[in-house]
Formats: structure tokens, sequence, C-alpha cells
């Protein structure tokens, strides 16, 4: 893959709309490098000691059954996380922009809290708060609904570390519809929810995406806050990248590999997905 | 439909944005709310279309109260100064916009609503354009298509906030009779703001001069041409020269002689005189002693065209004439006004400042 970057630059005038603005090769050039170097060198070589499996032996690995427990409970709790994150986060990016209250701008700092601290911190907290005994734990407790060492509990953590993707990529779309927009449907007859649907959300949608996007890939790699809240019990709340070290601690190295390259693989698509959708919707309702 | 506005007042905070305004609108009518920046115009034509409401007084739509009515209720057609199109939706769609969100009963059919959209395209001439986006058209076409979209959902008023307010002089222009031309086809009560006094003149029945949320003034262009109410109104719509003068025992003294003006119902003191440009003329006359000095001396297609200082008077005057001999730079020339105006000089303004003597 590294290879690609004295091709392209030498390529780079012609495949390249001429342009007034100097400096396209050094940029690109450090663009190729700085990825090649940081992420497709080490990617490459993950897929270069997979390749060692052969595609029946990732199959074998896919299929073993805590394996492949393990990557449904990753990809469809991220998956489920993503979009409840992409409601509330939403919801908490609309009160940001649209209404001036004390304590905004605390709030508005509140929000980036998940991605300052350290996410194992937050899995204890978690933990704490939703455990049997815990402050939350205790009154659901009473209504038999466990939230700590179960599924659910994986999905209380996953929420909490996207939901600032979701918020910073709405909010600052949400801040540029102009009021004249709502008030023009308002005359028109429209209903306030009919306003929201038709007339805020369409041009929202693909920073929402890309929120989405974001929010499920940083949940599929989470793996700090989620073990100390998940009870790690295999084939119920066992996450991929756990069972990853689980391998490595066990000197099965080409089996945590295996499992990392079905993992990268489905990600990968997802997002190609997300993108695809993404660059559909930019063109549907992108129209600026 | 007619349009009957009580006693409105509105407050931002401390600041008064509409003052006891009080304004009936007659069916078909089309008039203009004309005024500075912040004189109430765009306050006035939101508290009509209810995107704001009045803390006092009322709004009646023929005799119903509307400020009881939401903006939906309203059935008002308004067109934003940005035109406020819904980028992500085709020309089409956002004329068919009014249309679609109705309640299902009262909904047309698809095939109806469409017909309709492809009606007033027509009717903005911009049939063909239907399947473009906003972003692909230009400020005019924009703009032709928030009207359409207003006049879509077939509204009992048309209220226009600076229709042309963003557009170039020339699209200015075609825009101004074409919308003299829409309210002529559809016969609505419309009202329009803006900050142009020529194109209130040009386009509007009446005009309504707003300054610091009050009413100056409301007439036709004529009558506030000839017969302006107030000081803002004369100095506000066209041109005008005022000088400074004192009012004493009905005379009226300027530079301490006397200008033979009539100062009836005018009290002691402070006055200024108005007068148009055009209203200046460089001979002697029945109005006294008023002598300016040649500064300046252009030729003009129809003449010459000097510069005037009057003493006592800050700016120059432009006065056109056919006489070279009379207009020797630096002489000193008799000057003759027509149509003056005096209004006192509101107490709180001394002499001094505006005027500078």
């Amino acid at each position: 893959m590294s290879a690609a970057a004295p091709v392209a630059n030498k390529k780079a005038r012609s495949f390249t709309a001429p342009s007034v603005i100097p400096g396209f090769r050094a940029t690109f050039g450090f663009t190729i490098f700085y990825l090649s170097l940081v992420v497709l060198f080490p990617l490459s070589l993950l897929i270069f000691r997979a390749s060692s499996l052969g595609l029946s032996g990732l199959y074998g690995i896919a299929v073993e059954p805590r394996v492949a427990a393990a990557l449904r409970t990753s990809f469809f709790i991220s998956f489920a996380a993503a979009a409840i994150d992409v409601v509330f986060g939403l919801i908490t990016a609309w009160v940001l922009t649209r209404y001036e209250f004390p304590g905004r701008r605390f709030l508005d700092a509140i929000v980036d809290l998940p991605f300052a601290l350290p996410t194992a911190v937050a899995g204890i907290a978690l933990a704490a708060l939703y455990a049997p005994n815990g402050w939350l734990g205790e009154p659901l407790a009473d209504y038999d609904i466990k939230i700590a060492y179960t599924r659910w509990g994986i999905l209380v953590a996953l929420v909490f570390v996207g939901l600032p993707f979701v918020v910073r990529t709405v909010q600052p779309l949400l801040a540029e519809i102009d009021a004249e927009l709502e008030e023009a449907s308002a005359t028109l007859g429209a209903s306030r929810a009919q306003t929201v649907w038709r007339v805020l959300l369409p041009p929202i949608l693909p920073a929402l995406l890309t929120g989405f996007a974001l929010a499920f890939a940083r949940s599929v790699g989470e793996y700090g806050s989620v073990i100390f809240i998940a009870g790690n019990l295999a084939y119920i709340s066992e996450i991929a990248p756990l069972l990853i070290i689980v391998k490595l601690e066990q000197f099965d190295y080409a089996g945590a590999t295996g499992i990392a390259t079905i993992m990268l693989a489905i990600s990968f698509s997802v997002l190609l997905a997300i993108n695809l959708i993404q660059a559909w919707s930019q063109k549907r309702f992108g129209h600026v | 439909m007619e349009i009957r506005i009580e006693r409105v007042e509105k407050d931002f905070g401390d600041y008064p944005a509409l003052r006891d305004v009080n304004l009936t609108i007659a069916p078909g009518e089309l008039v203009a709310l004309l005024g500075p920046s912040g004189s109430g115009k765009t306050t006035l034509l939101r508290a009509i279309a209810g995107l704001s409401n009045p803390d006092r007084g009322r709004i009646l739509f023929d005799s119903e109260d509307a400020t009881t009515l939401s903006v939906q209720e309203r059935r008002v057609g308004f067109v934003f100064q940005n035109y406020a199109l819904f980028k992500h939706l085709t020309v089409a769609d956002n004329i068919a916009y009014g249309l679609k969100v109705r309640p299902r009963r009262s909904r047309p059919s698809r095939a109806e609503i469409a017909a309709r959209a492809a009606e007033l395209l027509e009717f903005v001439q911009l049939d063909g354009l239907g399947a473009r986006y906003p972003a692909q058209l230009s400020g005019g076409q924009r703009q032709r298509v928030a009207l359409a979209r207003a006049l879509a959902i077939e509204p009992r008023v048309l209220l226009l906030d600076e229709p042309f307010g963003a557009l170039d002089a020339r699209v200015r222009k075609d825009l101004r009779r074409w919308l003299r031309e829409v309210h002529r086809q559809t016969g609505l009560t419309t009202v329009f703001v803006t900050h142009d006094q020529d194109e209130a003149m040009e386009l509007a029945d009446r005009v309504v001069v707003l300054d610091k949320g009050r009413i100056e003034q409301i007439g036709t262009p004529d009558e506030l041409y000839d017969r302006p109410a107030s000081p803002f109104v004369l100095s506000f719509v066209g041109e005008a020269l005022a000088l400074p003068v004192q009012v004493a025992d009905g005379k009226v003294i300027f530079q301490g002689k006397e200008l033979h003006v009539s100062s009836e119902n005018l009290r002691n003191g402070p006055a200024r005189v108005y007068f148009r440009p055009a209203d200046i003329a460089l001979h002697g006359g029945q109005i006294g002693a008023l002598e300016g000095r040649v500064e300046a001396v252009r030729r003009t297609a129809a003449g010459l065209r000097a510069s005037i200082s009057i003493p006592g008077y800050d700016q120059t005057v432009e006065v056109d004439t056919v006489d070279r001999a009379g207009t020797t730079l630096g002489s000193s020339v008799p000057l003759s006004l027509n149509n003056v105006r005096i209004f006192s000089t509101a107490a709180e303004e001394t002499l001094g400042d505006g005027a500078g003597i």
C-alpha cells in the first residue's frame, strides 16, 4: 500500500484539476506518507499476519461459538448505542444551539467529558452506579432490572462514549439553520412537528449519519469502559476486543489476529456503507 | 381583505419598537411601510403576520381579531428578505410546500398540487425550472420562487419584508414593475417594507412613513412629496435642505435678516426652513434677503450648474441656471426659494448642532 505514494505523486499533475493554490504536492505527499505510516502500515501488518491463516482459517475462527457470540455482541450493541446517541445527541445539540439559558456553556463543556476521561474511569464509575448495590442499580433491582454485568451495561457504556461524536457533528449545522426558515414554514401553515420533520431535519441528515458512523466506530473499538461494567461472561457479555486480549494472554496470536482482521473487515464495510448513504444524502439534501 | 391595526405597541426590552400605531389598509390596497432601520417597519409587518405579537393593541383581519390567531391560522403570504427558501427541496417542492403540509382532509391530491405548482411557476415566469434547487437560481429568480411559494397557499394578504433588498439595482427595477403587475392580477391586499423611498413611491398606493416606532405620516406619494407632515418626512422622502432660522413675533430671521416666509402657528424660538434643491433659483424674489456666493460653476447638458454657499449654512447648494454672466466665480448672488416649509426645532435639538452656523 505504501508504494502508492510515489506513483500518486508523479501523476499528481494529471489527476488533479489545475489549481492556483500552491502546495498540493507537499500536502498530498505528507498525507499519504502519514496515513501509510500511522494507519495503513500497522493495518497491513495485521492483514499480513492474518494471511497465514488463510480464508478458511479466518472462517474457522469466525464461526467458533465464543468468537461469533463476541462479534455479535460487539457489533449489534455498538449499532444500537450509536442509534441511541443519534437521538439523544440531536436533542442535546438542539438545546445547546437553539436556546439561551443560564449554564449553557457549562453544559456545552460537559458534553466533551467522555472524550477527555480515561474510559476505564468512566467504566468503573458506571459499574459502581449500576451495580446491584449502586445508587441506580439498587432501585432498578427492585424492579428486576439488571444493568451492570449484562449486555445492558455494555449498551450504557457505549452510549456514554459515543454521545459527543453526534453532538459535535450536528451542532455546527443546527446553528447554521436560519430561524427565518422555521418562520417561513409556519407562515405556510406547517405545524411545529412538520417544520422539524420537513425543514430542520433533512439538511442535518448527512451530519447525523457522520455522527452515527463516528459513534459506531468508536463503540466497536471501545474497551476500557466496557470491561468494567460488562461482567465479561463468555457467550453473553463478552466483547470482541476483550476476546482478543484473552487470546493474547493465552499466547494464541493467530486467533487474536484472526478476530482483529474480522473486526476490521466488518467495521470497514459498515463505515463504507454509511459513507455511501451519506454521500447520497448529501446529494439529495445538501444543496446549499 | 382589510387589515386594521389599532393602538399597537411593542417593546424590545426598554426600547419601544412600536408606539401607538393605528393604520387601516383597505382591501386590495398596495401599501409600503417606509422608514430608516430601527424605525419599527419590519416589527409592524411581523406583527401583522403573527411572527411576533404586539404587547398592546389589536390587529383585525376584516372584523376578525387576528391577534388571537396563530401564524398558521392567519394564512398570510410572507416573503422574506433573504428568500428563506428550503435549500433541500426543489423549486417545485418549495412552492408546493404549503399545500403538502395541509391536514389530510383539506389537502389537494398529488396531481392537483403538482398542477398548482406548475401553474404558479408559469405565473412567476420560471416555467421549466421546477426541478432545480434554489442554489442553482439567481437572486431574482429565488425571490420569485419565494413569492410563488407564498401565493400557493392562497393567502388572505401578501406581506413582503424588504423584498428587493438583496438584489442589484437592475434586477430590482424589473422586479418592482413585475410586483406591481402581480398585485394587479391577484388583487391581494399587499404590504411591503422598504427603506428605499424611491421604491415606496414608485410602487405603493399609499406609503406609511415610520420613525422610531411611530407613524410619522400616512399618505399617497403625492401627499408625502407635496404636504409632508413633519421635518422627518420631508427629509426622508426626497432630498431637502434646511436653513436654521429664528422665529420672533411672526418674523422669520436668518442671519440677522428677515425672510418673507409665512410663519403662522409657529412659536417663537429656533426653527428651520426646509426646501427642495429644485426649489431654489438664482434671482432675487419675494423671499427677501437670502444671498449666496458662487463657489464653482460646471457645464451641464442643459446649461450651467452653480455650487453656491450660503453664509450661515454649512452645505453648498447646487443651482441650475443658464445665466453665465450672473455666475462669475466668487460673486454674490441673490437667491429665491419656492415651496418652503418651516417647522419649529424641537426643544432638545438646539440650533447649533445639526445645522451648524
